[in-house]
């Protein structure tokens, strides 16, 4: 709209603005990649007590209704979930689809919709990856607890921390959310005149103090779910032995 | 102390281009000040806009070195000295002479937000913990920088179907208020184009009041829409008990 050209803004703007993205580029496709990889290798994701989060819930174990890796048939929910997550698409907006690639740089012209058609207009469907990520979460808590359970008892291997370490930040992940925040607490106006007012206001506090971190929570929790998967992977294959702490 | 290049632009709606102004530099000097002894020893008519120089008026919203920021904000020893500073008016919006631009557009938005209404038989008490998250919204001081950087507005020139992060923040302000009565999520889905955010954060980054736009005014926000428009189960409900 100003008079000074395009180019003039393009030229002002000092910094490598592409130093934001590549890592986001190299994370996520690298994550989708092995994730993808695991998903369909359908082998080595259980390595007693522990179970790779991957597979969890693990559905038609024997292959009697789906004759391909379990992962698939679950995949779905935690894919959803990340992929409509309010930060993630903050993140994939700018490092995928230059869009913008970072603050006023410029971008290239075209029919810009945001997120008011299809298929972006999906994304208004969080809320309801955010109800199905509840039951994942009680699955993978469920693991967590198990990973404690050896053939000979009660015990902690390297495994169990990992697990554990995982769903601590999964969960924090998932408190963090924007979705979770407005329906506890944020989408009321008035929280002294409302029912359980008082409880929904200090709820919606801590929520938002989480909230503030959430983009940390995501990248910690991507990490640590890649890596719970890795590490049952290398036991199950018989790379290496879990260490048994206790 | 040594010397500077600024490289400023001169012209007007049609036509421009920069030129180049040496300035000595002093200690504690901001982009403003250095505008300023331009203005007095090289060129007298270069036009700024500016009024309180402490960060509070909003008047002085210009693009240095490509980044939008107030001028009276941004500290001369913050940016490198070896090569131009570039200052340019910000893109988003026409611009008058020089580093002043008509940012009308805003006031006319403005107009199509309906004012703060009192719910029938309001009692007119307020507690702390149901306006603290308004008064965050109440720190705006309209430098409408945020406008500016919004690619929505600044790349694809959505002037006709988008209010911009400034106006989410004034409704925001309204919608979260305890005492007002007036829906206007219809308004943000229909008429100001919320869907159109696709939540980059440009505005939250240049908010010289760090304001949490986007994740305390645009994604509250997004959710109430979410509500009223794109929820089947929140739909049903409000049908059964006949809302
Ligand atoms: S978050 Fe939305 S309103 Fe803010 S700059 Fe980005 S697109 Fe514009
Ligand atoms: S929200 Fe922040 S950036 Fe936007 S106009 Fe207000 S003070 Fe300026
Ligand atoms: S906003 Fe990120 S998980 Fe809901
Ligand atoms: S002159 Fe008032 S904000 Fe800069």
């Amino acid at each position: 709209m100003a008079s000074a050209s395009q180019t003039a803004y393009q030229a002002a703007r000092t910094g490598s603005w592409w130093t934001q993205v590549v890592p986001v580029v190299v994370i996520l496709g690298g994550f989708g990649a092995y994730a993808t990889w695991r998903a369909f290798e359908g082998a080595y994701f259980w390595a007693a007590p522990y179970l790779s989060p991957f597979y969890s819930p693990l559905i038609d174990i024997h292959h009697r209704y789906w004759p391909y890796s379990p992962a698939l048939l679950i995949l779905g929910g935690p894919l959803g979930f990340r992929a409509t997550c309010y930060y993630y698409r903050k993140a994939y907006y700018r490092a995928f689809f230059l869009d913008p690639g970072a603050c006023a740089v410029p971008e290239r012209k075209r029919d810009y919709s945001g997120e008011t058609r299809f298929p972006f207009i999906l994304q208004n469907a969080h809320r309801y990856f955010m109800y199905v990520a509840i039951i994942f979460l009680a699955f993978l808590w469920h693991d967590a607890i198990g990973a404690f359970r050896f053939p000979d008892g009660f015990g902690i291997g390297v495994g169990t921390l990992v697990l554990l370490a995982n769903v601590i930040l999964l969960s924090l992940y998932f408190g963090s959310c924007h979705s979770l925040r407005h329906l506890l607490g944020g989408k009321l106006d008035c929280f002294s005149c409302s029912k359980f007012g008082g409880a929904r206001h200090s709820t919606w506090k801590s929520l938002s103090f989480l909230n503030e971190h959430h983009m940390l929570f995501a990248w910690a929790s991507l990490f640590s779910v890649g890596f719970a998967d890795f590490y049952v992977r290398l036991v199950s294959s018989g790379a290496i032995r879990d260490l048994r702490i206790l | 102390m040594p010397n500077v290049t600024l490289r400023i632009f001169r012209g007007d709606r049609e036509s421009g281009k920069t030129a180049d102004y040496e300035i000595p530099l002093t200690p504690g000097m901001v982009v403003l000040d250095a505008l300023h002894y331009v203005q007095k020893y090289q060129a007298a008519d270069l036009a700024v806009r500016w009024n309180c120089k402490a960060g509070k008026c909003g008047s002085c919203s210009a693009e240095v070195n490509g980044r939008p920021r107030l001028t009276c904000k941004t500290r001369m020893d913050s940016l490198p000295q070896d090569k131009p500073i570039t200052i340019l008016p910000m893109k988003s919006f026409p611009v008058i002479k020089d580093l002043v631009t008509d940012v009308s557009w805003n006031y006319k938005v403005n107009k199509k937000i309906p004012a703060f209404q009192p719910r029938p038989g309001t009692d007119w008490k307020m507690w702390q913990k149901d306006v603290d998250r308004v008064q965050e919204f109440r720190k705006c001081i309209e430098c409408f920088l945020c406008q500016n950087v919004c690619h929505v507005l600044r790349d694809h020139d959505k002037h006709e179907e988008f209010g911009g992060p400034r106006f989410f923040v004034r409704i925001a302000g309204l919608e979260m208020h305890p005492l007002d009565g007036v829906s206007r999520t219809a308004l943000l889905k229909k008429e100001l184009g919320l869907g159109l955010c696709n939540i980059t954060k440009c505005c939250t980054e240049v908010c010289p009041e760090e304001i949490h736009i986007t994740n305390n005014a645009i994604i509250p926000l997004k959710e109430r829409v979410v509500d009223e428009f794109y929820d089947p189960v929140l739909r049903l409900v409000r049908k059964i008990r006949g809302a």
